[in-house]
């Protein structure tokens, strides 16, 4: 219980010790303190963000999934159809090719027809005159013309 | 060597030598100091532990906080973080001034940091320092206090200090027309007659804030002090005695010190905080206008 000058120096040395603290120690700490809050709460935004660009984005997926299935859809109804044109044009485009064939076919046959008759025409003329010059030439023999007519008729 | 022990053996001390002569201080006089004030003594053992306590203190603080990350901390970056922000919250609670508490939580810190530091030298055994003072010195009486806070200049100086920044802030903050207009209205009013009442008043408050404030650290420290040399003395006792009471002695320093050291503990951490308390409400309360 003893007071001395000792009280004096302890008072600056408080003093000395608070302003090194002041200067050297505390402002740091608490940048740090300070840097690392707005860090973390940067980082809380930050997430939170993430979380709904995240929301927004199966959201966006979801849609176009959705738009792109029509598409499809619609793709193929068309494909469909164009499918069932074609294959129509093609059995009408058949079908006219084959009247076509028929047609001709027939006019060729109807020609070749005319030009037997006529070649058979012909023939029949020279077969006349053949069958005429034969009977002529030897009497009539039924016997004889029978052979000679079945003969005329084999031609034929 | 042998005529020291020789010496000492002769002189061994009484159990009342034996405490007071731990309880003086190495000062500049030589001797004890006989009259109760006397600012021509310095005690050079009370300066020398609280300086160095106060800058290895602060030294190790430093080197913390140069290294501080906004990222992730340390070990010892988190410690120095707790604390930072223990005695930065109860600034804030105490003291609205933002400007204020660029110093005033420092200085907090500060306070609390280096008090602990001085409270904790009692967790030394009472007598390992001063026997190596004694064989440094070659004085075998040697006088030395390694407890500055069981020293009343050591918590006088600080409770002192506190004051004058209490005087520092009422001028700042108000102004000296406005805290002498303050001084001599509060606490009982604006009259004439009541101006000296007031000022009485006054300085009655700062006197007691500042003696109660200093007298608190001291008186649990100095106790605490005595308390340790009087278990001290249990061991000390133990060789004069018969074998079994100075057994029981030695078992009883043993258990008692442990004890007492654990719960000193307790002691040693709260008066840091308390005093680090007080100091930002007697700070605070020169903010406040009456």
């Amino acid at each position: 219980m003893y007071l001395n000058a000792t009280l004096l120096a302890q008072i600056a040395v408080f003093i000395i010790l608070a302003l090194f603290t002041m200067k050297f120690v505390w402002p740091p700490i608490v940048k740090a303190l300070d840097e690392r809050a707005a860090k973390i709460s940067e980082g809380l935004a930050e997430a939170e963000r993430g979380q709904q660009s995240l929301v927004l984005s199966a959201r966006h997926a979801a849609e176009t999934m959705r738009e792109g299935k029509e598409k499809a859809a619609e793709v193929i109804a068309q494909a469909e159809n164009r499918a069932g044109q074609i294959i129509e044009k093609a059995k009408a485009d058949a079908r006219l090719e084959a009247e076509k064939v028929i047609a001709s076919a027939k006019a060729e046959i109807e020609q070749e027809e005319a030009r037997m008759r006529e070649s058979l025409r012909e023939r029949v003329a020279d077969l006349a005159v053949a069958g005429a010059e034969k009977i002529l030439r030897r009497e009539v023999d039924a016997r004889v013309h029978a052979d000679m007519l079945s003969a005329i008729k084999l031609d034929l | 060597m042998s005529t020291t022990g020789h010496e000492a053996a002769a002189n061994a001390p009484n159990a009342g030598e034996y405490i007071l002569h731990h309880l003086t201080n190495l000062n500049s006089s030589g001797h004890a100091q006989s009259s109760m004030i006397d600012f021509s003594i310095v005690n050079f053992d009370t300066i020398f532990f609280s300086v160095l306590l106060g800058a290895a203190g602060l030294f190790f603080l430093w080197l913390i906080a140069r290294k501080a990350t906004s990222g992730v901390p340390g070990r010892a970056q988190a410690a120095l973080e707790i604390l930072v922000e223990m005695v930065g919250n109860q600034a804030k609670g105490i003291i609205h001034n933002e400007q204020s508490r660029r110093f005033v939580a420092p200085l907090g810190l500060t306070v609390f940091m280096w008090v602990l530091l001085m409270n904790a030298m009692d967790f030394l055994p009472v007598d390992l320092l001063p026997l190596v003072w004694q064989k440094l010195s070659g004085n075998p009486h040697a006088y030395l206090r390694v407890v500055p806070t069981a020293d009343l200049n050591g918590t006088l100086g600080l409770s002192v200090g506190v004051l004058l920044l209490c005087f520092f802030y009422n001028i700042k903050i108000k102004g000296i027309g406005g805290w002498a207009h303050e001084l001599i209205t509060a606490p009982f009013g604006n009259h004439p007659l009541l101006y000296i009442p007031n000022f009485v008043m006054q300085i009655i408050e700062f006197a007691a804030k500042t003696i109660s404030h200093g007298m608190r650290l001291f008186g649990n420290m100095y106790a605490g002090e005595l308390l340790f040399l009087l278990i001290a003395l249990m061991g000390m006792a133990f060789p004069a005695m018969s074998p079994v009471g100075g057994s029981l002695l030695w078992l009883g320093h043993l258990v008692l010190g442990t004890l007492w050291a654990l719960f000193h503990i307790l002691i040693v951490v709260l008066q840091a905080f308390i005093f680090m308390m007080l100091t930002l409400v007697y700070i605070g309360q020169a903010h406040d206008s009456h």
